[in-house]
């Protein structure tokens, strides 16, 4: 069947801002759509929230609309652009909800819509666990035994049948979000609740517990002809309990035969044909009873998924891609198989390699939280490895995590690998417990000897994965006693998948001596092709992993190349905004004639999506690694500045080994992070800081503190994200900080600056060319100094900033980088302070805004960046002086404070946030509030505010208050808060704290009284209380700011809600002539 | 340490690795199979006869071998190549390990080779006469014994592995039809979904007269997969013909297939390297469908969608979507059908098992004793 005529336009939802659950799998999804429906040439309409995405790149839609994903606004879009068609299964569960919605509310009748991919009926028989089970029931598959629950007695009545440990879902909820395990009657009430509360139909689904079940996943794609595929298995490290994107898994599936492998495959051809997904791909989990084979459904998903992206990765078959296309009518068979260029896309892609992915945390940045893992994800990214055996792509995907580990290796103590002690006790205890570090902990059980038998027992990991693990300690051990490792000896450890750092410390040498003796053995890997049919066609398509095979696969050309460096897995402080800036570079130097080489580990990314470049290298991003792809290809040079700091960190030892480092110098970098050298920088330059210093003992830190006065910022040097930061208040806090949280040396100083309260913070992006430089926005942070830049909201351009300060900052911004010779990109952060600006760190690389500051002005300043490493020109790209923004731009902060019930939600300098949104608009108000919206906190236009905060921000909150009242809110108020209102003239009435009496805010929230809190921290004493208050406001959804800055924005976005018309535009529209890259 | 091994090609190319399964040496024609799952199953296929089989997955034997997954009596593969032999087994089913297996059924085996290597070489250059031999084995001398190995084309393998003895399968509940099946190396697969159909199974030797299965009248007849070239094999052709000519449905299956075609006139030839694995797709002509199949073989018969040259009286109904090769045939007026591909899929995809059923239904259209419409 060929592709609709009768089609002429399709609406594309992405995903939004990343959050737990739901990465930049979507970006990556939805830019596969755009591009693929584009080029068979219907209109194409984007909405998404997330600037950051290489989606929203203004020439990848025809329409791009930077709106809030939600039923309102999408309508809007609708309404304007009136597309034949939306294809709602690119992104995620947010797109998949609202097309529903809009749906069933007829938004989609009246305006003529279809639904495309997947029809309304079969996105609901798939998402409502009712109706899955009944549909599962008809075609004769089980699903783990339990029931739906509407209330807690209902709930009750069904455990008493599965019995416990039983599993709650809430149903409708995004990655999990509020599930739990209960293994008793009050774990289960409580989590009951909490479900029934977090599900959007309050429903909680009641499972019986198969933890300790093997887990599986096929990817499935059909087309409307009825052709069904398998594009993947995938089976978990760990067994069911484990949420899958907590869990480590492999593809394809290890441990099942045939028979076992096709009656799952029949079973999955069976679901997605009764579910109805009519063109398109879907998931499906299993769970298997490793006892006997029972085999369960646990849930099928009718859309891409991360594990979609995952397995497009794993198999080099592009599911979004041939999915987008099957949803405008083509077959399997009409579309080709994009790595072989002649076979087509109908077959099932056969591996002759192993993936691994390995899920990536953050509970570093959340040391309250429970680190362990269950049926809710907690996980912010991944890393994932290809190797020809399991155990390679095991150390590899763990080296590529950037967790300190280079491969499989325990840490030096027992704390580093979540233990109190070294004891056989607290292991085989830790061993019940799936927590992050529990891989680990399975090594030190093993290399202590422990049986397989053993540790299964412990884990219900199956003992074929501990087998694999145990030839590993069994290699190590062999190798570590060796008296002169031969070329074999070297080659078989690196078939394992050692890193040259690990067999290093086998016989203790440095990583450099391992490598050196590996080279002169000539042991050195080859490249093999990810070609979907193991060897049987050749490739068209350079997708290369490393092994140490018999022959190599990559040919080097004789084009001028340009090795790119992306950013490894997402985590907390280097999320897709870096993906975004080196896939921009991939299609900048491709425009300009280079071979543009990708290296990166993470699955999820565009980057690693292999039409991108010219060759993709999926390996980790350690030196060993590029090492030996720079070797093969010798290119040009290595770009490390637009990856964030997985490359930067990289530069030097790269120069170190005779690499060129293009744009920015390697000594230009060190001069801005290192601090002393920064600070004669500034000086030289005339440019204001904070007093600051730099302390290499906790003696010194107290001497310069006092020197340079209370509060202070302290911070351990070279980190990402603000990992380690914190003011302190006055000695005890400083000392207290030392003692809990940073230890320091000569090699480990920290830094100490200075804290300036009140200030207002600002960012400055940049483009240099070494001799002119171009500023691309300044950005003007919502929330005031002392919280982390990454956190804190911005506006472009500056709204309340005078235009002395903001040219003052153009001007340091530009000098700075003349000074540091920057070529490509520059991040400057300012405060200012009583009209004063001071410089507060230079980043001489791409900084988290620059696709917030592409997406506002539409000037690619990563393409630029990346043209001006390869030599061109900034005068050549036409750009004007001042660069107009379209409108005002808002960035707002997302957090996972929702995953992680434990944790306080109060901001600080430590960056804790996991994704951002965007909101764009011609007022400031408005824009705020979009930017809101998309972050989850829809403003209240009406209703009751409660306001509490401590003594020096009563004043600035009183015409905050004023205005709530005026716009009609009632106005609630602690007793010292109602009390300075009322003297003021605002009308409030009084509520309790949480210990005065009842109802008492929190009773309050949870009544759904509540449209809006303000809370700012009231000290020690009330601590519990604030954080109760601000806990139950996650919990039931209540907008709350935590700010002076925010409530005033809030404020401002309450009254343009009110008052203005909401419209929607284009970025198009907004930016109008994009800048082109392309040569004229 | 395991013992040092080697596998050498007819053109010299040599890979290391280890002994696995059974120590000593083996000969035969080197192919691959693409398949990820069904090692067991593949190493008794009877069709592998006489070959050395390379496993393109990479680790093989992690869930071990059972008595259930045999497609015949025992291993029936030449010998065994593979990436990474698994040090356990982890599968509920499982009863043995695989090296166990191998050494016991005395299959020479080789672990360690870098099998993408091997399968891009056979790609390129074709499947080859190759030899299985310790490490310290003189290459010279060994690469003059390969070259004395009978090269594929030509070879009648299929008489050889037959059953020297006709025996019946029952029909699985009541016995609805008598089928006689060819076995040329049939798969026990095949015979069970038979089986499980109603039919009642008449395996018979290759080398039966074709007038005492034709006087026999059966309600089908099966013609089964195996080895070797399908010019060399004599048997079956007559039988095919004369009771096509009484009407009886005739069914194919790979080497069947290739027999069928010649019967009627069509020519068979060699592949650069064949087709062995599961993920094969094969478009049904009738109506454009898809079907992901199992396939395991060498030979093709000639042809394309438009005709079968020197058959006029066949055509064909299924197609390969990778390479245009011919993957099904039908008579254009007897109930005579066959596939190049493996519908008893064991191991692969199940899309293609209602061809059994269709198998099936023409034996039931004729039990009525009514004429083929036209």
């Amino acid at each position: 069947m060929p592709k609709r005529t009768d089609l002429k336009s399709i609406l594309i939802l992405g995903s939004g801002p990343i959050v737990i659950g739901q990465a930049a799998e979507f970006d990556y999804s939805g830019t596969q759509a755009v591009r693929a429906l584009r080029e068979e040439g219907y209109r194409v309409i984007l909405v998404n929230s997330n600037p950051a995405t290489i989606m929203t790149d203004p020439d990848l839609a025809d329409a791009t609309y930077i709106e809030p994903i939600t039923p309102e606004w999408v309508e809007r879009v609708i309404a304007k652009e009136k597309p034949d068609a939306i294809l709602p299964t690119m992104g995620g569960q947010t797109a998949l909800n609202v097309a529903l919605e809009l749906h069933d509310s007829g938004v989609l009748e009246r305006y003529g819509v279809e639904l495309i991919g997947a029809n309304a009926r079969a996105i609901r028989m798939a998402e409502d666990r009712s109706q899955f089970a009944q549909a599962m029931r008809r075609i004769g598959l089980k699903l783990p035994h339990g029931g739906f629950a509407k209330s807690l007695d209902e709930a009750l009545r069904i455990v008493e049948s599965t019995d416990y440990p039983a599993i709650i879902r809430p149903s409708f909820t995004l990655g999990g979000t509020g599930g739990g395990i209960a293994y008793n009657r009050a774990e289960f009430e409580e989590q009951v609740r909490r479900g029934l509360d977090l599900s959007p139909v309050h429903e909680v689904l009641v499972d019986r517990s198969v933890i300790g079940w093997k887990e599986f996943e096929l990817e499935v794609m059909r087309d409307h002809a009825d052709n069904v595929v398998i594009i993947c298995s995938i089976e978990n490290f760990d067994p069911m309990g484990v949420h899958t994107g907590d869990s480590v898994t492999v593809a394809p599936a290890q441990t099942l035969s045939d028979v076992e492998y096709q009656a799952m495959r029949d079973a999955a051809i069976a679901i997605i044909r009764e579910i109805g997904v009519e063109a398109g791909g879907c998931n499906v989990q299993f769970a298997v009873n490793p006892a006997d084979g029972e085999l369960l459904v646990v849930e099928m998903n009718p859309r891409v998924s991360r594990s979609s992206a995952l397995a497009s990765k794993a198999t080099g078959y592009p599911i979004a891609r041939i999915g987008a296309k099957l949803a405008v009518g083509y077959s399997l068979d009409e579309l080709p198989n994009a790595i072989t260029g002649t076979t087509p896309a109908s077959f099932e892609p056969v591996l002759d390699y192993v993936v691994v992915k390995f899920p990536r945390f953050a509970f570093e940045k959340f040391p309250a939280a429970d680190a362990t893992l269950g049926v809710q994800m907690k996980a912010v990214g991944e890393s994932m490895a290809i190797g020809r055996t399991f155990k390679q792509a095991w150390q590899k995907a763990i080296r590529a995590l950037e967790i300190g580990r280079m491969g499989w290796e325990t840490g030096k103590t027992p704390a580093e690998d979540r233990l109190k002690d070294d004891t056989a006790a607290t292991l085989r205890a830790a061993l019940r417990r799936p927590t992050p570090e529990r891989y680990f902990q399975i090594r030190r059980a093993l290399v202590a000897g422990w049986s397989i038998e053993e540790v299964a027992e412990l884990t219900n990991i199956d003992p074929w994965f501990l087998a694999q693990l145990r030839q590993l300690v069994d290699a190590e051990r062999e190798f570590a006693a060796l008296a002169d490792p031969t070329a074999d000896d070297v080659r078989r450890m690196k078939r394992l998948g050692f890193a040259d750092a690990q067999m290093g410390a086998l016989r203790g040498e440095s990583e450099t001596a391992a490598r050196e003796r590996r080279w002169a053995l000539g042991v050195r890997p080859v490249f093999n092709t990810v070609d979907t049919c193991a060897g049987e066609f050749p490739a068209k398509t350079p997708y290369l992993y490393s092994t140490y095979g018999d022959e190599n696969e990559s040919e080097r050309s004789d084009r001028r190349k340009v090795v790119i460096l992306g950013s490894g897995p997402i985590r907390i402080g280097q999320g897709v905004e870096f993906d975004y800036c080196c896939v921009q570079a991939a299609l900048a130097l491709r425009e300009a004639g280079f071979e543009t080489i990708m290296v990166n580990s993470n699955p999820e990314t565009n980057s690693t999506d292999f039409d991108v470049s010219d060759k993709l290298y999926f390996e980790p991003l350690t030196l060993e690694d590029v090492l030996e792809i720079v070797h093969l290809e010798q290119p040009e040079g290595v770009i490390v500045q637009l990856g964030g700091q997985t490359p930067l960190k990289l530069a030097e030892g790269l120069q170190a080994n005779g690499v060129r480092i293009l744009g920015t110098s390697v000594e230009a970098i060190d001069r801005a992070e290192d601090r002393e050298r920064f600070e004669a920088l500034a000086r030289e330059l005339g440019i204001r800081q904070p007093p600051n210093g730099l302390a290499t003992s906790v003696d010194q830190a107290a001497e310069i503190a006092s020197r340079i006065g209370y509060p202070v910022l302290l911070r351990p040097s070279y980190v990402l994200g603000g990992r380690g930061m914190e003011i302190v208040y006055d000695e005890a806090g400083l000392r207290g900080y030392f003692e809990r949280a940073v230890s320091v040396s000569h090699d480990r100083p920290v830094l100490i600056d200075r804290f300036l309260e009140d200030a207002f913070e600002a960012d400055v992006d940049a483009l240099c060319d070494g001799e002119t430089v171009v500023i691309g926005g300044v950005m003007q942070h919502i929330e005031e100094a002392g919280i982390h830049s990454g956190d804190s909201a911005c506006v472009l351009p500056p709204y309340m900033l005078g235009d002395r300060q903001v040219e003052e900052m153009r001007e340091h911004t530009r000098r700075f980088a003349l000074a540091l010779g920057v070529v490509g990109l520059i991040n400057v952060q300012y405060a200012i302070l009583d009209g004063v600006v001071y410089v507060l760190e230079v980043n001489p690389r791409a900084s988290r805004t620059v696709p917030f500051v592409s997406k506002a002005t539409g000037v690619p300043l990563a393409r630029i960046a990346a043209r001006l490493m390869g030599g061109e020109s900034l005068a050549s790209f036409g750009l004007p002086e001042q660069i107009p923004v379209g409108g005002v731009a808002v960035k707002e902060a997302v957090f996972p404070f929702n995953k992680l019930p434990e944790v306080d939600p109060l901001l600080g300098p430590e960056m804790r946030s996991t994704g951002e949104a965007m909101g764009f608009d011609d007022s400031f108000g408005m824009a705020f509030a979009k930017a809101q919206i998309s972050a989850g906190m829809s403003l209240p236009q009406s209703g009751t505010a409660i306001i509490t905060v401590n003594d020096p921000d009563k004043a600035t909150v009183t015409p905050i208050a004023r205005r709530l009242h005026d716009m009609g809110f009632r106005v609630m108020a602690t007793e010292g808060t109602a009390r300075y209102l009322r003297a003021r003239g605002v009308p409030c009435d009084r509520v309790f704290k949480v210990n005065e009496g009842r109802p008492n805010m929190v009773d309050h929230i949870i009544t759904g009284d509540v449209a809006l809190l303000v809370n700012t921290p009231l000290g020690k004493q009330s601590q519990y209380d604030d954080y109760a208050t601000r806990r139950a406001a996650i919990q039931y959804g209540v907008p709350y700011v935590t700010t002076m800055s925010a409530a005033s924005a809030a404020a401002d976005a309450i009254s343009a809600l009110r008052s203005r018309e909401r419209t929607v535009r284009s970025i198009q529209e907004r930016t109008g002539g994009l800048v082109k890259t392309k040569p004229a | 340490m395991a013992q040092s091994a080697l596998l050498m090609l007819e053109d010299g190319r040599v890979f290391r690795g280890e002994s696995y399964g059974a120590a000593g040496e083996a000969f035969g024609e080197v192919v691959f199979n693409t398949s990820m799952t069904g090692y067991q199953e593949v190493l008794t296929d009877p069709s592998y006869t006489g070959q050395l089989v390379a496993m393109t997955y990479p680790l093989i034997g992690n869930y071990g071998v059972n008595a259930q997954d045999q497609e015949s009596a025992g291993p029936c593969a030449a010998g065994f190549i593979v990436h990474e032999a698994s040090p356990i087994y982890s599968n509920w089913r499982a009863e043995e390990s695989l090296h166990d297996y191998l050494a016991r059924t005395g299959v020479v085996a080789i672990t360690g080779v870098d099998t993408r290597a091997l399968t891009r070489h056979i790609r390129s250059l074709g499947a080859m006469r190759g030899a299985l031999a310790p490490g310290h084995t003189d290459p010279d001398a060994l690469l003059e014994r390969i070259r004395a190995q009978a090269q594929m084309e030509g070879l009648d393998l299929a008489t050889g592995v037959s059953t020297p003895e006709r025996y019946v399968v029952p029909a699985e509940g009541d016995r609805r039809w008598r089928v006689t099946a060819y076995d040329f190396g049939v798969k026990s697969h095949s015979l069970q979904l038979l089986a499980q159909r109603g039919c009642e199974v008449t395996v018979i030797p290759a080398a039966t007269p074709a007038e005492e299965i034709v006087a026999a009248r059966p309600d089908g007849l099966f013609v089964s997969n195996g080895p070797g070239d399908p010019e060399a094999v004599g048997h079956a052709l007559e039988t095919i013909r004369g009771l096509a000519d009484e009407d009886v449905p005739v069914f194919g299956i790979c080497l069947g297939h290739q027999l069928i075609g010649r019967a009627f006139g069509a020519s068979t030839y060699k592949l650069l390297y064949g087709h062995r694995g599961g993920n094969h797709p094969v478009r049904r002509l009738s109506d454009g469908a898809v079907e992901i199949t199992a396939q395991n073989h060498g030979f093709a018969v000639r042809g394309d969608e438009n005709g079968i040259p020197g058959a006029p009286a066949l055509r064909a109904t299924h197609m390969n979507l990778n390479d245009g090769t011919v993957e099904g045939l039908e008579h254009r007026e007897r109930a005579v059908f066959s596939v190049q591909y493996h519908p008893e899929s064991a191991p692969g995809p199940h899309d293609s098992r209602y061809l059994f059923d269709r198998f099936v239904d023409e034996m039931a259209r004729r039990g009525a004793g009514g004429e083929r419409g036209a």
